[in-house]
């Protein structure tokens, strides 16, 4: 049974007639073409669908699209401002913090979530952070040099 | 200039787009009145079944349900095996037919039976449970050993006794003369786990086709477009390959899984043609993990003579290797030719044998994973040196030392076919040796004693060869293609360059490597510099990117055609500027007249290229636009040492690795920041293999470890911060003087920590994955 569920998704406000069991990358994927979140696994694991929802970092594989209904929602292409990098892709621009850039979403929006709970993590606390994030190419090293340096960015920091 | 050429550590091109969410993979194309495929696929691992598709057929949404019998209908060939090899008897290698969609038997679980085509992905998917598979199960073998036991059950009526080959290399009446001298001998037996190699992008296509033409498009994800289209087009015969168009746009990893032609992809094209309109398929990564061609999965026995000062004597190796239950695309060469022919390592010894059974089991294919062989040839060396020195009481370091094969011994033949080009071994373990503080070991081991742990330190001097070649020497070998290069140049009027390439990036960051190159040697500015791959209508003919070549071979093409720009360059200037063309020279973009100040900047030549108005036709053709194959003449041939340095928790099993380093040589490198990134996605890798990663299937052949909930995956808290240098010894036969970089971690990092792990625990009897668990039974508990 169609269901109407509207939702800010990047600042603009949208309103979608979608199949119940749709998921919310699903919606963003599909319905608004945003693909930049990506989908890499079926079991919740591996982070390449993290959005932001109401501010909180989102696996958009394991939330119906019903559930961030009347949400704000956040991709990885709401970041950058008129194609200036947030200070976090940047970071990640940087540092060579990323290779095939398959993950590469779910990282960004994951170390962002990070960083307004925690603005000065340490390499410690970045690494435990991302346990819900896979990573198949960069062997994480150059993710956790991306995400102290976009921290501390973001800090104001050099 | 200087910023962003060859040696500069210059920020990716491409990175904008991936960072933006704006890159363009497979799945992120949506083709107007796209249809969806789900496959049907084998529960069992060895059975015979009927289909009965007619409730799939009405289901809500549904467009077509093709069968094996449909393929047959239309006379599709099988999925092949690309490289041919010989065994000990003079016969080639058993390769079974692999069809494209099991017709009345399944061997494996994930054995791909039926594709479903409707109007979404979830009526595709709800439809595709309601086909109705009645299964006759057979019995089915799951272990090397059990398959070739005799009286096996037998998976294929062509391959008797489940034996693919039985091969080998080296000389055995050497080796036997060299363990009859020997002062003492090491012996180990070793598992290399068999691996799933979950790129993060799972496969994904979409077939297309348009009846008025007779085109086919097919967008995949794929390292090799050129291979894929061949293949499709010579061996399927799908459509001829001018009537065949294949992209691979943005790939998401591939570490080898996305060089193979499989089932799926070479169904959704077909079945593009069948409803006459797109068909998209995506894989869940639950598939992935059954249908992704799986690596590595050796047994191994192997046997080190040495001499009382521990020179090693001779070396001998018997391996099972399990090829699943299809020979895969080029699953034959990676036991073989990328595995024996390894086993000199770093070392003179001066004896070896190496034989290999290859076995068909109901598993999954295997087939080239990262490394692709180097990784189970190192792991063979590295851990029985090793055990040698362990039980002869010299310390590893000092036990390789006297091994090495020295800095002047290049070009050096080894006893397994192979001829070294360049290297300095010895520099990089003392490199290495000195990152890792490894004189002050002993301390340390000490300190964490006294704090209930075990510390352990291990070396791992790898030896790898890429850039697989001359398509002379592989042809001779098996293989059914070459394995040459292709790259071209082309100024546009305005003096930008686009820069084709037959090498295909997926994470390596080509566009900007190959920018860099082309900008340094034509003198061009970087950022005018565009580097196109992926498209078989827009790129010459190549052979993708796999084994880490795509700089050795690739770039070496791209100076050809570089070098044929520059030759047209100087006709050009000497024409425009009334000078001979002898006395025009080249160099920092400009060509000029010798000992004036007469000169072009390679823009202006671009510009008078394409505006000829004045040239003599008869001399001089307009346009600047050139093509370069570069076949080379040997492998490039990396090599370094890693030290890995571990503590085990005794109570717990658990092992954490407190210090990585790698001195890798790579001769020379083009961009630094990306070498090194290249090393660390390697190690983490060989990491994984090492403690975490490890296939599983129970005695009936279902797949225990399907999902990243049971397959272990490095994560970020599994690694430490790795400490990466170079060396350099630049390779001799090719323009660039570069190696190679993709696999070398994940070549070097399994025995590095395997070793380090014996040495703590002070026992060898530990396979990988060492696990918590596997390290505590090791140490009695």
């Amino acid at each position: 049974m169609p269901v109407n569920v509207s939702m800010n998704v990047n600042g603009r406000a949208v309103v979608e007639e979608v199949e119940e069991r749709t998921l919310l990358v699903e919606l963003l994927r599909e319905n608004l073409r945003l693909t930049g979140t990506h989908v890499g696994c079926d079991t919740s694991q591996c982070g390449a669908c993290v959005v932001h929802v109401d501010g909180r970092s989102v696996k958009a594989c394991t939330m119906l699209a019903t559930q961030a209904h009347g949400a704000d929602v956040t991709t990885i292409e709401g970041l950058a401002d008129n194609g200036k990098l947030h200070p976090m892709q940047e970071a990640f621009r940087e540092n060579h913090g990323l290779q095939c850039g398959f993950c590469t979403p779910g990282m960004v929006m994951s170390a962002l979530d990070l960083v307004a709970r925690n603005p000065d993590p340490t390499g410690g606390e970045v690494r435990e952070w991302l346990e819900g994030n896979l990573c198949r190419c960069t062997g994480y090293h150059n993710i956790v040099k991306s995400i102290l340096a976009g921290a501390s960015a973001m800090r104001g920091g050099s | 200039m200087a910023d962003n050429g060859i040696g500069a550590s210059v920020p990716r091109t491409e990175d904008q787009r991936f960072l933006t969410g704006t890159g363009d993979y497979t799945d992120d194309t949506a083709l107007p009145h796209q249809t969806y495929a789900a496959f049907v696929r084998s529960t069992h691992s060895h059975a015979t079944f009927t289909l009965d598709t007619s409730a799939a057929s009405g289901a809500p949404g549904v467009v077509a349900v093709l069968t094996g019998a449909d393929l047959a209908a239309d006379a599709l060939g099988t999925l092949i095996c690309g490289w041919q090899v010989t065994g000990k008897d003079g016969e080639p290698h058993k390769a079974p037919a692999h069809p494209v969609l099991a017709a009345d038997t399944v061997r494996h679980t994930g054995d791909a039976m039926a594709v479903v085509i409707a109007e979404s992905a979830r009526e595709a998917r709800d439809a595709a449970e309601l086909v109705e598979v009645r299964y006759s199960p057979l019995p089915a073998v799951v272990s090397m050993q059990d398959a070739l036991a005799e009286g096996a059950p037998q998976i294929h009526a062509d391959a008797p006794g489940n034996l693919c080959y039985d091969w080998e290399i080296g000389d055995r009446a050497a080796t036997d003369d060299a363990f009859a001298r020997a002062h003492h001998v090491a012996r180990l037996d070793l598992v290399n786990n068999r691996l799933i190699p979950n790129a993060m992008e799972p496969r994904a296509a979409i077939g297309d086709y348009k009846p008025a033409t007779g085109d086919y498009t097919l967008r995949l994800t794929s390292q090799n477009p050129h291979i894929h289209r061949l293949v499709l087009a010579a061996f399927i015969q799908i459509a001829p390959e001018h009537k065949l168009h294949v992209i691979a746009p943005d790939v998401g990893g591939g570490f080898g899984s996305k060089i193979f032609i499989y089932q799926e992809e070479t169904a959704v094209l077909w079945a593009a043609g069948k409803v006459g309109r797109p068909v998209k398929w995506t894989a869940d990564r639950s598939e992935s993990f059954v249908a992704d061609a799986h690596g590595r999965d050796h047994e191994t026995h192997v046997e080190l003579a040495l001499d009382a000062d521990g020179r090693f004597l001779g070396l001998r190796v018997s391996t099972l290797a399990n090829m699943g239950a299809y020979l895969s695309t080029f699953a034959s060469c990676v036991p073989s030719y990328l595995y024996g022919t390894l086993l000199q390592g770093q070392y003179t010894t001066e004896a070896i044998y190496c034989e290999v059974k290859a076995v068909f089991t109901n598993t999954t294919p295997v087939d080239a994973l990262r490394g692709a062989g180097r990784p189970e040839a190192t792991y063979v060396v590295e851990r029985i040196v090793d055990q040698a020195a362990r039980e002869m009481g010299i310390d590893p370091a000092e036990l390789r030392r006297r091994n090495f094969i020295p800095s002047d011994a290049f070009p050096y033949p080894t006893k397994v076919a192979l001829e070294y080009d360049s290297g300095n071994y010895r520099l990089a373990l003392d490199r290495a040796l000195d990152l890792a503080e490894y004189a002050g070991f002993d301390t340390r081991r000490e300190e964490a004693k006294s704090r209930g742990k075990l510390r352990g330190i291990g070396l791992s001097a790898y030896i790898e060869a890429c850039g697989i070649a001359p398509s002379q020497v592989v042809g001779s070998l098996g293989a059914g293609v070459g394995l040459w290069e292709s790259g071209g140049i082309r100024f546009n009027p305005t003096g930008n360059v686009l820069v084709y390439t037959g090498s295909h990036s997926h994470g390596q960051g080509h566009e900007t490597t190959f920018a860099q190159l082309v900008s340094d040697y034509l003198g061009v500015p970087f950022e005018n510099v565009e580097v196109v791959h992926g498209d078989t209508e827009k790129t010459p003919f190549g052979m993708g990117t796999y084994g880490s070549r795509s700089l050795a071979v690739g770039g070496s093409a791209l100076v050809k055609a570089m070098d044929k720009v520059i030759a047209k360059g100087r006709k050009i200037a000497a024409f425009s500027l009334e000078a001979s063309e002898e006395d025009i020279e080249f160099g920092g973009g400009n060509f000029t007249v010798a000992g004036t100040d007469k000169s072009m900047n390679i823009a202006e030549v671009a510009f008078s290229a394409y505006v000829p108005h004045n040239y003599p036709l008869d001399e001089l053709e307009p346009g600047l636009e050139e093509t370069g194959f570069y076949d080379p003449a040997n492998f490039t041939f990396p090599a370094g040492t890693h030290v890995c340095e571990v503590e085990v928790d005794p109570e717990t099993g658990v092992t954490e690795i407190v210090h990585w380093v790698a001195v890798d040589d790579f001769g020379n490198v083009v961009n630094p920041m990306i070498v090194e990134g290249q090393v660390h996605g390697g190690v983490a890798h060989g990491v994984g293999q090492a403690l975490l990663e490890g296939c599983a299937y129970d005695a009936d052949g279902q797949l225990l470890t399907g999902s990243f909930m049971d397959y272990t995956m490095p994560r970020a808290d599994d690694l430490p911060d790795l400490t990466v240098e170079t060396t350099c010894t630049p390779c001799p036969h090719n323009p660039l003087g570069v190696k190679g970089c993709g696999e070398a971690g994940a070549i070097a990092a399994p025995a590095a920590v395997m070793n380090a792990i014996t040495d703590a625990i002070d026992s060898s009897a530990i396979d990988m994955p060492a696990t918590p668990q596997a390290v505590w039974r090791a140490l009695g508990g």
